[in-house]
Protein backbone atom coordinates (compact mmCIF):
# COMPACT_ATOMS: atom_id res chain seq x y z
CA UNK A 1 0.00 0.00 0.00
CA UNK A 2 1.09 3.81 -1.11
CA UNK A 3 2.34 5.96 2.67
CA UNK A 4 1.20 8.59 0.82
CA UNK A 5 -0.79 9.34 -2.58
CA UNK A 6 -1.53 12.90 -3.55
CA UNK A 7 -4.62 13.02 -5.66
CA UNK A 8 -5.74 15.56 -8.19
CA UNK A 9 -4.69 18.17 -5.65
CA UNK A 10 -5.27 22.18 -6.02
CA UNK A 11 -4.68 24.93 -4.26
CA UNK A 12 -5.65 28.26 -5.09
CA UNK A 13 -4.73 32.03 -3.56
CA UNK A 14 -8.06 33.73 -4.87
CA UNK A 15 -7.57 34.19 -8.42
CA UNK A 16 -3.46 32.82 -7.99
CA UNK A 17 -3.32 29.08 -8.13
CA UNK A 18 0.09 27.56 -5.97
CA UNK A 19 -0.97 23.91 -6.75
CA UNK A 20 -2.79 22.62 -10.41
CA UNK A 21 -3.95 19.26 -10.55
CA UNK A 22 -0.56 17.25 -8.40
CA UNK A 23 -0.99 14.02 -8.36
CA UNK A 24 2.19 11.98 -6.04
CA UNK A 25 2.41 8.73 -4.45
CA UNK A 26 5.20 7.50 -1.98
CA UNK A 27 6.03 4.35 -1.54
CA UNK A 28 6.86 2.72 2.18
CA UNK A 29 9.92 3.41 3.05
CA UNK A 30 11.18 5.59 0.02
CA UNK A 31 13.07 8.57 0.01
CA UNK A 32 11.70 11.44 -2.21
CA UNK A 33 12.82 15.15 -2.57
CA UNK A 34 10.60 17.24 -3.89
CA UNK A 35 12.84 20.03 -5.48
CA UNK A 36 11.62 23.33 -7.61
CA UNK A 37 12.23 26.65 -8.22
CA UNK A 38 10.70 29.52 -5.30
CA UNK A 39 7.13 29.51 -5.19
CA UNK A 40 6.73 26.34 -7.19
CA UNK A 41 4.23 25.42 -4.15
CA UNK A 42 6.85 22.84 -1.99
CA UNK A 43 5.89 24.45 1.29
CA UNK A 44 2.04 24.47 0.04
CA UNK A 45 1.92 20.99 -0.88
CA UNK A 46 3.40 19.89 2.89
CA UNK A 47 0.96 22.21 4.07
CA UNK A 48 -1.94 20.36 2.99
CA UNK A 49 -0.82 17.28 3.70
CA UNK A 50 0.10 17.23 6.73
CA UNK A 51 -2.92 19.49 7.57
CA UNK A 52 -2.15 23.02 8.28
CA UNK A 53 -3.67 23.96 5.01
CA UNK A 54 -7.12 22.78 3.10
CA UNK A 55 -6.66 21.96 -0.36
CA UNK A 56 -9.26 23.58 -2.92
CA UNK A 57 -9.92 20.41 -4.46
CA UNK A 58 -8.55 17.15 -4.60
CA UNK A 59 -7.36 14.60 -1.74
CA UNK A 60 -4.58 12.82 0.57
CA UNK A 61 -4.44 9.47 1.54
CA UNK A 62 -2.35 8.14 3.86
CA UNK A 63 -2.01 4.32 4.23
CA UNK A 64 -4.77 3.95 2.02
CA UNK A 65 -7.20 6.06 4.26
CA UNK A 66 -8.42 9.27 3.44
CA UNK A 67 -7.36 12.08 5.40
CA UNK A 68 -8.11 15.36 3.35
CA UNK A 69 -8.73 18.26 5.36
CA UNK A 70 -7.57 16.85 8.92
CA UNK A 71 -6.05 18.78 11.33
CA UNK A 72 -2.53 18.50 11.80
CA UNK A 73 -3.03 16.22 15.07
CA UNK A 74 -5.40 13.89 13.77
CA UNK A 75 -2.35 13.82 11.07
CA UNK A 76 0.04 12.78 13.18
CA UNK A 77 -1.75 10.08 14.93
CA UNK A 78 -1.38 8.68 11.76
CA UNK A 79 1.90 8.97 11.82
CA UNK A 80 2.95 11.62 9.98
CA UNK A 81 5.38 14.52 11.34
CA UNK A 82 6.74 17.17 9.71
CA UNK A 83 8.97 20.29 9.81
CA UNK A 84 8.58 23.77 8.64
CA UNK A 85 10.76 25.71 6.07
CA UNK A 86 10.94 28.84 9.12
CA UNK A 87 10.99 27.53 12.66
CA UNK A 88 8.42 26.86 14.60
CA UNK A 89 10.03 25.79 18.19
CA UNK A 90 9.31 26.79 21.86
CA UNK A 91 11.61 29.98 21.76
CA UNK A 92 11.38 30.22 25.65
CA UNK A 93 11.40 27.15 26.34
CA UNK A 94 15.23 25.05 27.06
CA UNK A 95 16.27 22.78 24.46
CA UNK A 96 14.74 20.08 26.63
CA UNK A 97 11.44 21.31 27.37
CA UNK A 98 11.15 21.35 23.29
CA UNK A 99 11.79 17.88 23.15
CA UNK A 100 9.72 16.95 26.37
CA UNK A 101 6.70 18.48 24.83
CA UNK A 102 7.26 16.74 21.28
CA UNK A 103 8.14 13.13 23.56
CA UNK A 104 5.18 13.28 25.79
CA UNK A 105 2.90 13.89 22.71
CA UNK A 106 3.04 10.25 22.78
CA UNK A 107 2.33 9.62 26.55
CA UNK A 108 -0.92 11.90 27.17
CA UNK A 109 -3.95 10.97 28.16
CA UNK A 110 -5.06 8.72 31.75
CA UNK A 111 -2.83 6.06 29.98
CA UNK A 112 0.00 7.98 29.45
CA UNK A 113 -0.13 9.36 33.11
CA UNK A 114 -0.63 5.87 34.16
CA UNK A 115 2.48 4.86 31.84
CA UNK A 116 4.46 7.59 33.37
CA UNK A 117 3.56 7.23 36.84
CA UNK A 118 4.81 3.30 37.03
CA UNK A 119 7.92 4.45 35.09
CA UNK A 120 8.72 8.28 34.74
CA UNK A 121 12.17 7.48 33.30
CA UNK A 122 10.74 6.05 29.43
CA UNK A 123 9.97 9.75 28.79
CA UNK A 124 13.14 10.64 29.86
CA UNK A 125 15.13 8.42 28.06
CA UNK A 126 13.51 9.01 24.79
CA UNK A 127 14.07 12.53 24.93
CA UNK A 128 17.55 11.85 25.55
CA UNK A 129 17.48 9.53 22.74
CA UNK A 130 16.49 12.07 20.55
CA UNK A 131 18.60 14.83 21.76
CA UNK A 132 21.46 12.82 21.49
CA UNK A 133 20.18 11.55 17.92
CA UNK A 134 20.49 15.44 16.90
CA UNK A 135 23.51 16.39 18.55
CA UNK A 136 21.73 18.67 21.23
CA UNK A 137 22.03 16.86 24.09
CA UNK A 138 25.39 18.92 25.64
CA UNK A 139 22.88 22.27 25.09
CA UNK A 140 19.97 20.41 26.55
CA UNK A 141 19.30 23.35 29.09
CA UNK A 142 19.99 26.32 27.25
CA UNK A 143 17.07 27.94 26.10
CA UNK A 144 16.38 28.55 22.51
CA UNK A 145 16.38 32.02 21.67
CA UNK A 146 20.20 31.63 22.42
CA UNK A 147 21.05 29.21 19.91
CA UNK A 148 22.63 29.67 16.79
CA UNK A 149 20.50 29.49 14.08
CA UNK A 150 22.14 25.94 12.80
CA UNK A 151 21.51 24.44 16.13
CA UNK A 152 17.97 25.61 16.20
CA UNK A 153 17.18 24.05 12.60
CA UNK A 154 18.74 20.80 14.26
CA UNK A 155 15.90 21.07 17.34
CA UNK A 156 13.34 21.74 14.17
CA UNK A 157 14.48 18.25 13.28
CA UNK A 158 14.38 16.76 16.44
CA UNK A 159 10.45 17.91 17.38
CA UNK A 160 9.47 16.01 14.40
CA UNK A 161 11.54 12.80 14.79
CA UNK A 162 10.37 12.74 18.71
CA UNK A 163 6.92 11.82 17.18
CA UNK A 164 8.34 8.59 16.12
CA UNK A 165 6.38 9.00 12.88
CA UNK A 166 6.14 6.72 9.87
CA UNK A 167 6.25 9.12 7.35
CA UNK A 168 8.67 12.31 7.88
CA UNK A 169 7.90 15.48 5.93
CA UNK A 170 11.18 17.82 6.23
CA UNK A 171 10.92 21.15 4.27
CA UNK A 172 14.59 22.47 3.62
CA UNK A 173 15.76 21.14 6.89
CA UNK A 174 19.47 22.38 6.20
CA UNK A 175 18.67 25.74 5.27
CA UNK A 176 21.13 28.17 6.72
CA UNK A 177 23.13 25.40 8.22
CA UNK A 178 26.89 25.65 8.13
CA UNK A 179 28.39 22.75 5.33
CA UNK A 180 29.78 20.92 8.91
CA UNK A 181 25.92 21.39 10.31
CA UNK A 182 24.66 20.17 6.91
CA UNK A 183 26.87 17.25 6.75
CA UNK A 184 26.02 15.75 10.33
CA UNK A 185 22.20 16.21 9.32
CA UNK A 186 22.38 14.46 6.30
CA UNK A 187 24.44 11.49 7.89
CA UNK A 188 21.66 11.61 10.41
CA UNK A 189 18.56 11.16 8.18
CA UNK A 190 20.18 8.80 6.17
CA UNK A 191 21.09 6.53 9.12
CA UNK A 192 17.39 6.55 10.15
CA UNK A 193 15.30 3.26 10.04
CA UNK A 194 14.57 2.31 6.53
CA UNK A 195 10.86 1.49 7.16
CA UNK A 196 10.13 5.74 8.05
CA UNK A 197 9.08 7.60 4.57
CA UNK A 198 10.66 10.36 4.03
CA UNK A 199 9.51 13.55 2.04
CA UNK A 200 12.24 16.03 2.06
CA UNK A 201 12.08 19.47 0.15
CA UNK A 202 15.21 20.54 -0.89
CA UNK A 203 17.45 23.03 -3.01
CA UNK A 204 20.65 22.08 -2.76
CA UNK A 205 20.70 19.44 -5.60
CA UNK A 206 23.81 16.98 -3.82
CA UNK A 207 21.76 16.71 -1.06
CA UNK A 208 19.29 15.53 -3.20
CA UNK A 209 20.89 13.37 -4.88
CA UNK A 210 22.66 11.80 -1.98
CA UNK A 211 19.54 11.60 0.25
CA UNK A 212 16.42 10.50 -2.31
CA UNK A 213 15.86 7.42 -4.28
CA UNK A 214 12.99 9.25 -6.31
CA UNK A 215 12.41 12.91 -6.77
CA UNK A 216 9.11 15.15 -8.02
CA UNK A 217 10.19 18.27 -9.77
CA UNK A 218 7.34 21.14 -9.11
CA UNK A 219 7.09 23.95 -11.20
CA UNK A 220 4.44 27.08 -11.04
CA UNK A 221 2.16 24.58 -9.06
CA UNK A 222 2.15 21.71 -11.14
CA UNK A 223 4.45 18.63 -11.82
CA UNK A 224 6.75 19.02 -14.18
CA UNK A 225 9.14 15.43 -14.18
CA UNK A 226 8.72 12.90 -11.56
CA UNK A 227 10.96 9.65 -11.70
CA UNK A 228 14.18 7.79 -9.76
CA UNK A 229 16.84 9.73 -8.93
CA UNK A 230 18.87 9.17 -12.52
CA UNK A 231 16.09 9.74 -14.23
CA UNK A 232 15.74 12.92 -12.95
CA UNK A 233 19.27 13.63 -13.36
CA UNK A 234 18.69 12.91 -17.08
CA UNK A 235 15.99 14.96 -17.77
CA UNK A 236 16.66 18.13 -19.40
CA UNK A 237 13.35 20.47 -18.46
CA UNK A 238 14.76 19.74 -14.66
CA UNK A 239 17.65 21.04 -15.87
CA UNK A 240 16.54 24.03 -17.76
CA UNK A 241 13.87 24.95 -15.02
CA UNK A 242 17.22 24.58 -12.40
CA UNK A 243 19.15 26.38 -14.82
CA UNK A 244 21.57 29.53 -13.06
CA UNK A 245 20.27 28.89 -9.88
CA UNK A 246 21.73 25.66 -8.66
CA UNK A 247 21.58 27.16 -4.89
CA UNK A 248 19.59 29.47 -2.75
CA UNK A 249 20.38 31.23 0.24
CA UNK A 250 17.85 30.37 3.49
CA UNK B 1 27.13 9.37 26.58
CA UNK B 2 24.03 9.51 28.42
CA UNK B 3 25.72 11.23 31.79
CA UNK B 4 26.93 14.32 29.93
CA UNK B 5 23.41 15.40 29.22
CA UNK B 6 21.96 17.82 31.52
CA UNK B 7 18.67 17.18 32.78
CA UNK B 8 16.63 20.02 34.02
CA UNK B 9 15.96 20.46 37.28
CA UNK B 10 13.02 18.41 37.85
CA UNK B 11 9.78 18.92 40.38
CA UNK B 12 11.61 18.13 43.03
CA UNK B 13 13.11 21.30 43.62
CA UNK B 14 9.78 23.09 44.13
CA UNK B 15 8.82 22.17 47.07
CA UNK B 16 11.75 23.69 48.53
CA UNK B 17 11.90 27.20 46.35
CA UNK B 18 8.46 27.61 46.57
CA UNK B 19 6.52 25.17 49.32
CA UNK B 20 8.92 26.39 52.09
CA UNK B 21 8.38 30.08 51.67
CA UNK B 22 4.15 29.37 51.10
CA UNK B 23 4.38 26.97 54.23
CA UNK B 24 5.70 29.84 55.82
CA UNK B 25 3.20 32.52 54.86
CA UNK B 26 0.46 30.34 55.48
CA UNK B 27 1.40 29.89 58.89
CA UNK B 28 2.20 33.22 60.10
CA UNK B 29 -1.27 34.45 58.59
CA UNK B 30 -2.89 31.33 60.59
CA UNK B 31 -1.32 32.40 63.73
CA UNK B 32 -2.03 36.37 63.00
CA UNK B 33 -6.01 36.13 65.03
CA UNK B 34 -4.12 34.35 67.50
CA UNK B 35 -1.71 36.88 68.19
CA UNK B 36 -4.18 39.82 68.06
CA UNK B 37 -3.99 40.75 64.03
CA UNK B 38 -6.70 43.63 64.35
CA UNK B 39 -10.16 42.62 62.94
CA UNK B 40 -9.61 45.14 59.97
CA UNK B 41 -6.55 43.77 58.64
CA UNK B 42 -8.22 39.92 59.02
CA UNK B 43 -10.97 41.09 56.55
CA UNK B 44 -8.44 43.11 54.46
CA UNK B 45 -6.39 39.76 54.38
CA UNK B 46 -9.74 37.32 53.70
CA UNK B 47 -10.40 39.66 50.34
CA UNK B 48 -6.80 39.78 49.02
CA UNK B 49 -7.18 35.95 49.73
CA UNK B 50 -10.45 35.73 48.01
CA UNK B 51 -9.21 38.18 45.02
CA UNK B 52 -5.89 36.12 44.90
CA UNK B 53 -7.63 32.93 44.11
CA UNK B 54 -9.81 34.67 41.21
CA UNK B 55 -6.62 36.30 40.05
CA UNK B 56 -4.35 32.88 40.23
CA UNK B 57 -7.39 31.25 38.33
CA UNK B 58 -7.28 33.94 35.52
CA UNK B 59 -3.69 33.32 35.29
CA UNK B 60 -4.18 29.45 34.16
CA UNK B 61 -5.88 31.08 31.01
CA UNK B 62 -3.15 34.33 30.63
CA UNK B 63 0.00 33.39 31.87
CA UNK B 64 0.07 29.56 31.81
CA UNK B 65 -2.47 28.89 28.20
CA UNK B 66 -1.82 32.69 26.47
CA UNK B 67 -5.91 32.96 26.37
CA UNK B 68 -6.73 36.68 27.53
CA UNK B 69 -9.88 36.61 29.04
CA UNK B 70 -12.19 39.66 29.59
CA UNK B 71 -14.61 37.91 31.38
CA UNK B 72 -13.45 35.70 33.98
CA UNK B 73 -14.81 37.46 36.59
CA UNK B 74 -18.36 35.91 34.91
CA UNK B 75 -17.67 32.50 36.52
CA UNK B 76 -16.48 34.81 39.78
CA UNK B 77 -20.52 36.61 39.74
CA UNK B 78 -21.84 33.42 38.86
CA UNK B 79 -20.50 30.89 41.97
CA UNK B 80 -21.63 33.45 43.90
CA UNK B 81 -24.95 33.60 42.66
CA UNK B 82 -25.41 29.85 42.37
CA UNK B 83 -24.41 29.84 46.25
CA UNK B 84 -27.03 32.47 47.09
CA UNK B 85 -29.72 31.18 45.14
CA UNK B 86 -29.36 27.70 46.42
CA UNK B 87 -28.81 28.88 49.90
CA UNK B 88 -32.28 31.03 50.02
CA UNK B 89 -34.39 29.12 48.16
CA UNK B 90 -33.28 25.08 49.12
CA UNK B 91 -30.71 25.22 52.12
CA UNK B 92 -27.53 26.66 53.26
CA UNK B 93 -26.02 24.17 54.11
CA UNK B 94 -22.43 24.21 52.67
CA UNK B 95 -22.39 20.32 52.17
CA UNK B 96 -24.59 21.21 49.77
CA UNK B 97 -24.40 24.73 48.40
CA UNK B 98 -20.54 24.98 47.79
CA UNK B 99 -20.02 21.88 45.52
CA UNK B 100 -23.59 22.72 43.62
CA UNK B 101 -22.32 26.12 43.05
CA UNK B 102 -18.84 25.00 41.83
CA UNK B 103 -20.43 22.56 39.75
CA UNK B 104 -22.82 25.70 38.09
CA UNK B 105 -20.09 27.53 37.32
CA UNK B 106 -18.27 24.74 35.26
CA UNK B 107 -21.03 23.57 33.68
CA UNK B 108 -22.17 26.60 32.33
CA UNK B 109 -18.32 27.30 31.78
CA UNK B 110 -18.36 24.27 29.16
CA UNK B 111 -20.52 25.66 26.55
CA UNK B 112 -18.97 29.33 26.64
CA UNK B 113 -15.81 27.20 26.97
CA UNK B 114 -16.79 25.25 23.99
CA UNK B 115 -17.96 28.08 22.14
CA UNK B 116 -14.64 30.60 23.25
CA UNK B 117 -11.88 28.72 22.97
CA UNK B 118 -12.67 28.43 18.51
CA UNK B 119 -11.70 31.98 18.62
CA UNK B 120 -8.01 33.54 19.51
CA UNK B 121 -6.55 37.03 20.66
CA UNK B 122 -8.73 39.84 20.14
CA UNK B 123 -11.89 37.48 19.25
CA UNK B 124 -11.28 35.12 22.04
CA UNK B 125 -11.49 38.45 24.53
CA UNK B 126 -14.38 39.97 23.05
CA UNK B 127 -16.51 36.56 23.03
CA UNK B 128 -15.53 36.76 26.81
CA UNK B 129 -16.37 39.88 27.13
CA UNK B 130 -19.73 39.65 25.27
CA UNK B 131 -20.73 36.44 27.57
CA UNK B 132 -19.56 38.50 30.86
CA UNK B 133 -22.23 41.32 29.73
CA UNK B 134 -24.51 38.58 29.33
CA UNK B 135 -24.03 37.35 32.93
CA UNK B 136 -24.37 40.53 34.39
CA UNK B 137 -27.20 41.70 32.24
CA UNK B 138 -29.25 38.27 33.66
CA UNK B 139 -28.05 38.89 37.24
CA UNK B 140 -29.38 42.62 36.81
CA UNK B 141 -32.50 41.79 35.05
CA UNK B 142 -33.59 38.01 35.90
CA UNK B 143 -35.26 39.70 39.36
CA UNK B 144 -36.88 37.10 40.63
CA UNK B 145 -34.02 34.82 41.20
CA UNK B 146 -31.10 37.03 41.42
CA UNK B 147 -32.74 40.09 42.79
CA UNK B 148 -31.63 42.34 40.60
CA UNK B 149 -30.09 45.44 41.15
CA UNK B 150 -31.11 45.21 44.97
CA UNK B 151 -28.70 42.24 44.87
CA UNK B 152 -29.51 38.85 46.50
CA UNK B 153 -29.12 38.54 50.85
CA UNK B 154 -28.04 35.26 51.26
CA UNK B 155 -28.60 33.20 54.64
CA UNK B 156 -25.81 32.53 56.72
CA UNK B 157 -24.38 29.14 56.35
CA UNK B 158 -24.79 25.98 57.98
CA UNK B 159 -23.26 22.19 57.90
CA UNK B 160 -25.70 19.40 58.54
CA UNK B 161 -28.12 21.84 60.25
CA UNK B 162 -25.92 23.97 62.57
CA UNK B 163 -24.65 26.95 61.93
CA UNK B 164 -20.98 27.54 60.81
CA UNK B 165 -18.51 30.50 59.58
CA UNK B 166 -20.36 32.88 61.90
CA UNK B 167 -17.58 34.98 63.73
CA UNK B 168 -15.41 36.86 61.32
CA UNK B 169 -12.40 34.76 62.92
CA UNK B 170 -13.52 31.61 61.79
CA UNK B 171 -14.20 32.74 58.52
CA UNK B 172 -11.05 33.88 58.66
CA UNK B 173 -9.32 30.65 58.99
CA UNK B 174 -12.08 28.58 56.50
CA UNK B 175 -10.59 31.14 53.83
CA UNK B 176 -7.07 30.66 54.39
CA UNK B 177 -7.72 26.48 54.24
CA UNK B 178 -9.96 27.02 51.02
CA UNK B 179 -7.29 29.28 49.45
CA UNK B 180 -4.17 27.12 50.51
CA UNK B 181 -5.63 24.16 49.36
CA UNK B 182 -7.17 25.75 45.30
CA UNK B 183 -3.15 27.50 46.00
CA UNK B 184 -1.72 24.26 45.98
CA UNK B 185 -3.93 22.63 43.65
CA UNK B 186 -3.72 24.90 41.13
CA UNK B 187 0.22 24.97 41.45
CA UNK B 188 0.09 21.00 40.99
CA UNK B 189 -1.88 21.62 37.55
CA UNK B 190 0.18 24.43 36.42
CA UNK B 191 3.73 22.65 37.09
CA UNK B 192 2.15 18.95 35.83
CA UNK B 193 2.86 17.65 32.20
CA UNK B 194 -0.47 18.99 31.49
CA UNK B 195 0.36 22.40 32.60
CA UNK B 196 3.65 22.35 30.51
CA UNK B 197 1.37 21.85 27.25
CA UNK B 198 -0.50 24.92 28.07
CA UNK B 199 2.70 26.85 28.09
CA UNK B 200 3.63 25.03 24.88
CA UNK B 201 0.11 26.05 23.27
CA UNK B 202 0.93 29.64 24.77
CA UNK B 203 4.74 29.21 23.39
CA UNK B 204 3.47 28.17 19.94
CA UNK B 205 0.23 26.96 19.16
CA UNK B 206 1.05 25.63 15.43
CA UNK B 207 3.80 23.55 16.45
CA UNK B 208 1.78 22.35 19.26
CA UNK B 209 -0.48 21.20 16.74
CA UNK B 210 2.05 19.70 14.64
CA UNK B 211 3.49 17.49 17.18
CA UNK B 212 0.18 15.80 17.63
CA UNK B 213 -1.37 17.57 20.56
CA UNK B 214 -5.40 18.31 20.05
CA UNK B 215 -4.70 21.87 21.13
CA UNK B 216 -8.59 22.97 21.36
CA UNK B 217 -9.35 20.11 24.46
CA UNK B 218 -6.32 21.35 26.12
CA UNK B 219 -7.48 24.86 26.27
CA UNK B 220 -10.80 24.12 27.25
CA UNK B 221 -9.26 21.72 29.97
CA UNK B 222 -7.87 24.85 31.22
CA UNK B 223 -10.70 27.17 30.71
CA UNK B 224 -13.21 24.74 32.94
CA UNK B 225 -9.96 24.61 35.36
CA UNK B 226 -9.77 28.56 35.32
CA UNK B 227 -13.31 28.68 35.84
CA UNK B 228 -13.67 26.25 38.49
CA UNK B 229 -11.61 27.99 40.73
CA UNK B 230 -13.30 31.42 39.72
CA UNK B 231 -16.28 29.61 41.36
CA UNK B 232 -14.57 29.23 44.73
CA UNK B 233 -13.40 32.44 44.98
CA UNK B 234 -17.03 33.86 43.88
CA UNK B 235 -18.35 31.66 46.53
CA UNK B 236 -16.13 32.25 49.21
CA UNK B 237 -16.77 36.23 48.45
CA UNK B 238 -20.63 35.63 48.68
CA UNK B 239 -19.99 34.15 51.41
CA UNK B 240 -17.75 36.51 53.07
CA UNK B 241 -20.50 39.14 52.39
CA UNK B 242 -23.58 37.46 52.96
CA UNK B 243 -24.55 39.51 49.54
CA UNK B 244 -24.33 39.73 46.02
CA UNK B 245 -25.22 42.07 43.62
CA UNK B 246 -24.57 42.47 39.75
CA UNK B 247 -21.41 44.18 39.73
CA UNK B 248 -19.64 40.93 41.03
CA UNK B 249 -19.91 39.79 37.32
CA UNK B 250 -19.23 43.24 35.78
CA UNK B 251 -16.43 43.00 33.07
CA UNK B 252 -14.70 46.02 34.93
CA UNK B 253 -14.43 43.54 37.55
CA UNK B 254 -12.53 41.41 35.09
CA UNK B 255 -10.59 44.02 33.80
CA UNK B 256 -9.52 44.64 37.08
CA UNK B 257 -8.69 41.21 37.98
CA UNK B 258 -6.61 41.16 34.37
CA UNK B 259 -5.01 44.47 36.18
CA UNK B 260 -4.02 42.34 39.51
CA UNK B 261 -2.58 39.78 36.74
CA UNK B 262 -0.53 41.51 34.98
CA UNK B 263 0.86 44.33 37.73
CA UNK B 264 1.66 40.73 39.63
CA UNK B 265 2.93 39.59 36.73
CA UNK B 266 1.38 36.79 34.45
CA UNK B 267 4.35 35.07 34.35
CA UNK B 268 4.98 33.99 37.84
CA UNK B 269 2.37 31.90 39.40
CA UNK B 270 3.00 34.19 42.63
CA UNK B 271 2.36 36.91 40.00
CA UNK B 272 -1.51 37.15 40.75
CA UNK B 273 -1.57 37.42 44.53
CA UNK B 274 1.49 39.59 44.35
CA UNK B 275 -0.57 42.50 42.19
CA UNK B 276 -3.84 41.54 44.24
CA UNK B 277 -2.40 42.44 47.58
CA UNK B 278 -1.18 45.53 45.82
CA UNK B 279 -4.26 46.55 44.56
CA UNK B 280 -6.36 45.55 47.12
CA UNK B 281 -3.75 47.18 49.53
CA UNK B 282 -3.85 50.89 47.55
CA UNK B 283 -7.23 50.61 47.10
CA UNK B 284 -8.16 50.46 51.13
CA UNK B 285 -5.34 53.07 51.96
CA UNK B 286 -6.11 55.54 49.22
CA UNK B 287 -9.18 55.45 49.32
CA UNK B 288 -9.66 56.97 52.51
CA UNK B 289 -7.36 59.74 51.47
CA UNK B 290 -8.89 60.30 48.06
CA UNK B 291 -11.60 59.05 46.11
CA UNK B 292 -9.39 59.15 42.73
CA UNK B 293 -7.40 55.91 43.89
CA UNK B 294 -8.22 54.24 40.28
CA UNK B 295 -6.34 56.90 39.13
CA UNK B 296 -2.93 56.13 40.85
CA UNK B 297 -3.84 52.89 40.31
CA UNK B 298 -4.11 53.74 36.39
CA UNK B 299 -1.00 54.94 36.71
CA UNK B 300 0.91 52.38 38.63
CA UNK B 301 -0.44 50.03 36.12
CA UNK B 302 1.05 52.53 33.34
CA UNK B 303 3.96 52.81 34.71
CA UNK B 304 4.38 49.01 34.98
CA UNK B 305 3.74 48.10 32.34
CA UNK B 306 5.40 50.19 29.54
CA UNK B 307 9.02 49.33 32.43
CA UNK B 308 8.55 46.26 33.99
CA UNK B 309 6.56 43.74 31.19
CA UNK B 310 6.85 41.11 34.23
CA UNK B 311 5.36 43.14 36.97
CA UNK B 312 6.04 43.66 40.52
CA UNK B 313 7.63 39.71 40.69
CA UNK B 314 9.74 40.24 37.93
CA UNK B 315 11.10 43.07 39.10
CA UNK B 316 11.79 41.73 42.81
CA UNK B 317 13.46 38.94 41.15
CA UNK B 318 15.34 40.76 38.89
CA UNK B 319 16.87 42.96 41.78
CA UNK B 320 17.54 39.70 44.27
CA UNK B 321 19.42 38.41 41.17
CA UNK B 322 21.45 41.37 41.14
CA UNK B 323 21.59 41.77 44.80
CA UNK B 324 23.26 38.08 44.39
CA UNK B 325 25.41 38.59 41.85
CA UNK B 326 26.78 41.75 43.51
CA UNK B 327 28.23 39.88 46.40
CA UNK B 328 29.71 36.41 45.32
N1 LIG C 1 -1.34 32.25 2.29
C1 LIG C 1 -1.02 32.54 1.01
N2 LIG C 1 -1.72 33.49 0.35
C2 LIG C 1 -1.41 33.79 -0.93
N3 LIG C 1 -0.42 33.21 -1.62
C3 LIG C 1 0.30 32.26 -1.02
C4 LIG C 1 0.04 31.89 0.33
N4 LIG C 1 0.91 30.91 0.68
C5 LIG C 1 1.68 30.70 -0.41
N5 LIG C 1 1.33 31.51 -1.42
C6 LIG C 1 1.92 31.54 -2.74
O1 LIG C 1 1.90 30.25 -3.27
C7 LIG C 1 3.08 30.02 -4.02
C8 LIG C 1 3.72 28.75 -3.55
O2 LIG C 1 4.28 28.99 -2.27
P1 LIG C 1 5.14 27.90 -1.52
O3 LIG C 1 5.51 28.47 -0.21
O4 LIG C 1 4.43 26.62 -1.54
O5 LIG C 1 6.42 27.81 -2.45
P2 LIG C 1 7.74 26.95 -2.24
O6 LIG C 1 7.86 26.05 -3.39
O7 LIG C 1 7.76 26.34 -0.91
O8 LIG C 1 8.83 28.08 -2.34
P3 LIG C 1 10.18 28.31 -1.51
O9 LIG C 1 11.25 27.56 -2.22
O10 LIG C 1 10.41 29.77 -1.57
O11 LIG C 1 9.94 27.83 -0.13
C9 LIG C 1 3.95 31.24 -3.87
O12 LIG C 1 3.84 32.03 -5.02
C10 LIG C 1 3.37 31.95 -2.69
O13 LIG C 1 3.52 33.34 -2.82
MG1 LIG D 1 8.82 26.49 0.76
Amino acid sequence: MTAIRVDDLSKSYGHFSALASVNLTVEPGERRAVIGPNGAGKSTLFNIIAGQRLPTSGDIYVYGTKTTGLRPDAMWTHGLSRTFQRNQLFKNLTVWENVELACAARYRGWAGFAARRSNVSALERDIVDVLEQVKLAHISSAQVTNLAYGAQRQLEVALALAGKPKILLLDEPTAGMSPAETEAMLSMLSRLPRDITMLIVEHDMDVVFSIADAITVLNLGEVLADGSRDEIRANEDVGAVYMGRQRREA
Amino acid sequence: MTAEVITPRRAGSYPIRIGIPFAVVMLLLAIGPLVGLPKFLQSLVVEILTFSLLALSLNVLLGYTGLVSLGHAAFFGVGGYALGIIASRFTPDIAITLPAAIAATVLLAIPVGWLSIRLSGFYFLMITFAFAQMVFVAAFRWKRLTGGSDGLIIPAPTLFGVPVLQGSQQFYFFTLAVFAICCVAMFAVVHSQFGRTLVGIRENTARMRAIGYNVRRYKLAAFLIGAAFSGVAGVLNALFNLFIAPESAHWTQSALVLVMVLIGGAGFFVGPIVGTAIVIALQYWLSSYTEYWGLVLGLLFIVLISGAREGVTGLLVQIYRRSHRATP
